[in-house]
């Protein structure tokens, strides 16, 4: 992943990725201009696989008949989307945090409800959003709860494994200067989970936007990108590149965050160990 | 009543010569002190009658073959364990409090630096879980890279140390807080043998420079009879002390040290001590 984090690897593989796609289209897709394809492909049609340039300027022309432009809609509704998530990603790696301190320091507690925890995750989200919404009222909050609910498990698990990860001679160290267990946890345990922690915390980034789309939908809020794609999900047949811009722009916000979060790994993480290509 | 008759004694004899002092003070204590290790049904004595004092200022070092027990030992001193039966005076306390109170620094076979703290901030860390102000704790973390002669090295991470450095780096966070007693298990066990003589030459001016009390885990015959003033012979199964040798080679000792007649006789009588107990422990056991 680190690759796509440099910005030529990832300019290669976007353009890549459009050649890929308009090569399966002159493969197998509508007749484009003189050019007449030598296989019949349904998923290569237009109405399957728009041309990019069609997707591209879909984000220029208005949404509905006289309305703004679809980018400009695209970018409201990512901003309302990506502040859900960013809530719902504090909610939930706050809660995973606490959860993984508690299970650390009790071992009655780590066997009583981490079989929740993980059974939590077995029950799909589409099943407890309407719940949510129903207990919370639809509105941001209810979504960033769930969009927490889908981000604390990872940070759960991982901060477990991070918090008992020191060296035992390091906390016999500890035990030597006679330190709380409030500082082995602030000196010792967080600092050596941070790395565990960062790892969790780029799976909860992703998981966070994926989650709060999904709360938009049971929730009724048409504000955001999960209402959005319901909408042109509906309107598929007229306008598919509509769909194809939202889901752009739900994959953007969700790499753009989850660089956001590698970001702030490499600056908190700086000076621990050589660096990778030293 | 003992307790602050001792802690008297103790502030006398601070200001007395060292060879005074010796006979003054004695920082630990250990009397009929057993270990045994139950794990299920299984019992191991691992210690067995141990009666041991050190005297302030003096370094001991433990010596025996692996199995017996002398880490073990260290970490009763420090209250890392518990004893089964027996106690344990440190600097005039039962060891528990001499823990809580701080008495000891300690350091590892392994480093054990973190790594996300710089050298400055690792030797700072006892200082910190002391809650000493910033500017008290950068100069005896200053001080105390200075005595490991690793000033210079304050911003660097562990990763950029050698290993030997890096034990000095553990050297210098033990020493921080002034301990009154150093604790040390196999400090150089993991290092060759250069930087390991190098390492032994700069723990003895450290040790002279600061009058702190060192007991040291080793199993390297020369080098305990090069840095001791005693040296304490175990056998394994269980865990004895089998003979305590005075080392009266003449201080400061340096690389002459280890060509002097003396030393080598006294290598040899540690060896012959070791040695000994083994043939006893076969016939034992035939």
């Amino acid at each position: 992943m680190s690759r796509l984090a440099r910005p030529r690897a990832f300019l290669v593989f976007v353009l890549g990725l459009v050649a890929i796609w308009e090569g399966v289209k002159l493969l197998g897709g509508d007749p484009l201009g003189e050019w007449r394809p030598p296989f019949d492909w349904t998923i290569a049609r237009d109405l399957n696989m728009p041309h990019v340039w069609d997707i591209a300027t879909a984000f220029v022309e208005p949404a509905q008949r006289n309305g703004p432009p679809l980018g400009a809609v695209l970018a409201a509704a990512a901003g309302f989307t990506l502040s859900e998530a960013v809530g719902g990603f504090v909610f939930g790696a706050l809660l995973g945090l606490v959860l993984a301190v508690v299970f650390v320091h009790s071992a009655l507690l780590e066997r009583a409800l981490v079989p929740y925890v993980v059974a939590s995750q077995t029950v799909p989200i589409i099943a407890i959003a309407p719940m949510v919404v129903i207990w919370l009222q639809a509105g941001w909050l209810s979504v960033a709860v769930i969009s927490a609910y889908l981000t604390f498990f990872p940070v759960t698990i991982a901060g477990i494994r991070g918090l008992r990860s020191p060296d035992p001679r390091a906390l016999e160290l500890m035990s030597s200067y006679a330190a709380s267990r409030r500082d082995v946890l602030l000196k010792v345990r967080l600092p050596a989970a941070a790395p565990y922690l960062f790892a969790a915390l780029k799976v909860a980034a992703t998981a966070s936007i994926v989650g709060a789309i999904i709360g938009e939908l049971p929730s009724g809020i048409r504000d955001g990108l999960g209402g959005a794609i319901l909408n042109f999900n509906q309107y598929y047949i007229s306008g598919p590149s509509k769909l194809w811009a939202a889901i752009l722009v739900a994959s953007v916000i969700g790499i753009g965050f989850f660089l956001v979060v590698t970001a702030a790994e490499a600056v908190w993480l700086r000076g621990r160990s050589r660096p990778a290509d030293a | 009543m003992a307790a602050r008759a001792f802690a008297a004694r103790r502030r006398v004899s601070g200001a007395l010569e060292r060879s005074r002092a010796l006979e003054a003070s004695t920082v630990v204590s250990l009397s009929a002190v057993h270990k045994v290790f139950a794990e299920g049904e299984r019992r191991t004595v691992a210690l067995e009658g141990i009666e041991l004092d050190i005297a302030r200022g003096s370094f001991v070092s433990l010596i025996g073959p692996s199995g017996c027990g002398k880490s073990t030992l260290l970490r009763l001193i420090g209250d890392l364990t518990p004893t089964t039966s027996g106690t344990i005076t440190v600097n005039g306390k039962s060891a528990h409090l001499a823990r809580l109170a701080r008495d000891y620094g300690i350091v590892f076979q392994a480093p054990v630096l973190f790594d996300w703290r710089s050298v400055q901030r690792n030797v700072e860390l006892p200082l910190e879980l002391g809650r000493l102000p910033q500017a008290e704790r950068a100069r005896r973390a200053a001080e105390m890279l200075a005595l490991v002669e690793l000033d210079g090295f304050e911003r660097h991470y562990p990763w950029q140390l050698s290993g030997g450095m890096q034990q000095r780096v553990a050297i210098a966070r033990a020493l921080s807080f002034e301990p009154a007693l150093l604790l040390m298990d196999e400090p150089f066990g993991a290092l060759d043998e250069m930087s390991r003589e190098r390492l032994n030459l700069q723990l003895l001016r450290v040790w002279q420079k600061t009058g702190t009390t060192v007991v040291f885990v080793t199993h390297s015959i020369p080098e305990a009879v090069f840095l001791s003033t005693h040296v304490v012979v175990m056998s394994p199964r269980p865990g004895r002390i089998v003979d305590i040798i005075d080392v009266d080679l003449p201080q400061p000792r340096n690389d002459l040290t280890r060509e002097d007649p003396r030393y080598f006789g006294l290598v040899t009588r540690v060896r012959e001590s070791l040695r000994r107990r083994d043939t006893h422990a076969t016939t034992d056991a035939s």
